[in-house]
């Protein structure tokens, strides 16, 4: 079951044959993704990773029947891409790319509205279902199949929270990297809605961090509609007001964008809450048992 | 990224926004042939000398004086141009004004009285969607309005699909108490200034005061205009208006290695891959009894060249008393992370603080083999808990 992507799923990569493309999509194969094909306009009729290349993800639909895609086009192309994707049918659209100009995010978010696809991202690791289908850059060893789902806005503090689930005796149905850009597909609370609607998902982490009211409003769906056991971290506690960390959409606009402001409302609403993000795993491990 | 105002309001001007008239300069020789021109151009009898520096509150902390005459003109350029100024946004130790932006008098006398509003026009990150948010309450801190008086803050939403609507920069105008011959220009200055922030690839524009003069002119008195940094390449012209004077210059010289660096007040430093894992770093310190000097993401490539920029700035700060690197090795194996961090300590020779090195991920075990085993003064850790009592007992 799981969510988004399983061993089902046949996914093309965009960008296909560029640097990024080609050594993640090897990742993704080697972990045995089911990819299928990827598009590269230009290249349409050449065989690349002993995968297909196409000119159009129309065209790449047609012939392999993909649901999925996986983008990895430069910022400046990006929005276009994912466009297209809609465009061609695709359902979960994962973009990778980090640095897409705000702009062309607010016309893919309009131009997504009246589709019937999903995007996550961009400036994210991806979607991975553990033992499935890893769609995305994150490390696939840390991984172990299991019945906890993870939602984060950041790469490498997922890959945190995964190890630390997976030593504390655990393992992962879902990981959904959902990007830090300030204008994201899906959102935080929307990828717990999903998570918490699979059966084969037991709790869910959920990690967010300063900046935007993303994790309040899930914090609230979760009291009114919450199922499992959620553990929550915000990152950002020490940031200063004003600043940008890393992520465009990381920075303290007010008092309600806050790690503290964030946290006191997730535990308003029965998150288990922790402040040191070496505690995310055994305190899942001490909330399911 | 942030501009001053003098080449914000540059940029308004040409999409068509009326602002108050002013002249740049940093030398108080400019000032005599700058007046005059000032008065023939806009036939200003009195001028605004106006600190240029990136932070607000420029009044409260005397960055801004008017001047009634040449000799007060001149007196108000020597005072202000080279000041320390100290504004709270600032922090305590101010900016260094550079360049005075010598402006218009635009409070003149006439048949009404002058009257200040506030506008910006932002992104809605929730509704992705821009919003212009506009007050009667103007020339106050916004935030201070929002607490104070929520009722007075109008928000206009734009559709994506249309642009701003001529309807709705009436109602922005009928929303002002506007009539006449105001609101009319109020009407033409939100669609120029609309039009400007999408045509410019704005993050925020924050225009206040607004004011409707004496004799019914609508104008922008001052101009916060941050530019979209992933849109630049697309404006090459705006990319040049960055003045690194304005920025920390450690951040500066950061960014030439593809650093992303934040300098902070505490005194444990630290090096992390990733943004989010980078900022729970700086939690962890807090957490362990320490403060976080820096925000430091190395991205996704940590290498022997990174880590010792990265050693290199950090060790910069005379406040650092110890360095936390925590790298996730994912697709970045351990192993070379940890050869890298060996090569430029010993690259840099002899690093005065204690330095913990956390490597989880691909070939951690090889990692912290590597480190135990370079007799360095290097602690090594695996977990994020260890790392953290590593940092206590440091610290202790």
């Amino acid at each position: 079951m799981s969510v988004l992507v399983n061993k089902d799923s046949k996914i093309i990569v965009q960008g296909f044959t560029g640097g990024e493309g080609t050594f993640h999509a090897g990742q993704m194969i080697e972990y045995g993704t089911q990819v299928v094909g990827g598009v590269t306009p230009g290249k349409g009729g050449q065989i690349h990773l002993d995968k297909p290349v196409f000119n159009t993800v129309a065209e790449a639909v047609s012939i392999t029947g993909a649901d999925v895609s996986i983008i990895f086009v430069p910022p400046a192309f990006a929005a276009d891409a994912i466009m297209e994707a809609a465009d061609a049918g695709i359902k979960v659209i994962v973009c990778i790319t980090e640095g897409i100009p705000t702009k062309d995010m607010i016309t893919v978010k309009a131009y997504l509205s009246d589709k019937d696809c999903r995007m996550v991202g961009p400036n994210c690791p991806g979607v991975m279902t553990a033992g499935e289908a890893k769609v995305g850059i994150m490390p696939g060893f840390i991984f172990k199949p299991g019945r906890i789902g993870i939602v984060s806005k950041s790469g490498t503090l997922t890959y945190e929270a995964v190890d630390q689930i997976t030593k504390a005796g655990l393992g992962q149905s879902t990981a959904i990297g959902i990007g830090g850009d300030p204008i994201i597909g899906t959102s935080t609370k929307e990828a717990v809605e999903l998570l918490m609607n699979d059966p084969e998902t037991d709790g869910i982490i959920m990690i967010g961090e300063i900046g935007g009211s993303m994790e309040a409003e899930a914090a609230r769906w979760i009291k009114e509609n919450g199922t499992k056991p959620v553990v929550g971290f915000i990152a950002g506690e020490t940031a200063p007001k004003g600043r940008r960390m890393g992520h465009a959409g990381a920075i303290v606009g007010g008092k309600d964008d806050t790690a503290a402001a964030k946290k006191a409302i997730m535990r308003d609403c029965g998150i288990h809450v922790v402040d040191s993000p070496a505690h995310i795993g055994i305190k899942m491990a001490e909330v399911l048992s | 990224m942030n501009i001053h105002e003098y080449q914000a309001k540059q940029i308004l001007k040409s999409y068509g926004v009326a602002i108050q008239e002013g002249v740049v300069v940093n030398d108080n020789a400019m000032t005599e042939s700058s007046v005059n021109q000032l008065k023939e151009d806009t036939g200003t009898d009195w001028v605004v000398v106006k600190a240029q520096i990136h932070a607000g509150g420029r009044g409260k902390g005397g960055g801004v004086k008017l001047a009634k005459n040449m000799e007060e003109a001149k007196q108000r350029v020597n005072d202000i141009l080279g000041m320390q100024l100290v504004t709270p946004q600032t922090g305590p130790e101010g900016k260094k004004v550079n360049k005075v932006l010598i402006a218009q008098d635009v409070y003149y006398p006439g048949d009404s009285e002058p009257k200040e509003y506030y506008m910006s026009v932002l992104l809605d990150r929730a509704l992705g969607k821009n919003v212009i948010i506009y007050t009667t309450e103007g020339g106050m801190d916004i935030e201070e309005v929002a607490e104070t008086h929520p009722e007075k803050i109008w928000k206009e939403w734009i559709n994506p699909a249309t642009g701003l609507l001529p309807f709705q920069a009436r109602k922005i105008a009928f929303n002002l108490g506007l009539t006449g011959v105001a609101m009319k220009g109020m009407v033409k200055f939100v669609n120029a200034l609309y039009n400007a922030y999408v045509d410019t690839d704005s993050s925020m524009f924050e225009i206040n005061p607004v004011l409707k003069t004496s004799d019914d002119k609508i104008i922008a008195v001052d101009a916060k205009v941050d530019l979209d940094d992933n849109a630049l390449y697309r404006h090459k012209d705006h990319a040049a208006l960055r003045d690194e004077s304005e920025e920390d210059p450690t951040e500066v010289e950061a960014k030439k290695f593809n650093l992303n660096y934040v300098n902070l007040d505490g005194n444990v430093g630290c090096m992390v891959n990733g943004a989010g894992l980078a900022m729970a770093t700086m939690d962890i310190i807090k957490l362990s009894g320490g403060e976080p000097a820096n925000f430091l993401d190395v991205g996704g490539t940590a290498s022997a060249e990174t880590v010792e920029a990265g050693f290199r700035i950090i060790l910069k700060d005379p406040n650092v008393k110890a360095i936390l690197i925590n790298i996730f090795g994912g697709i970045v194996r351990c192993d070379r992370v940890a050869q890298g961090v060996v090569d430029a300590y010993q690259n840099i020779g002899n690093i005065p603080v204690p330095i913990i090195v956390r490597l989880q991920g691909t070939n951690a075990v090889e990692a912290k083999k590597i480190i135990d085993e370079s007799g360095l003064e290097v602690r090594s850790a695996i977990l994020l808990q260890e790392a953290a009592d590593a940092v206590s007992e440091v610290l202790s």
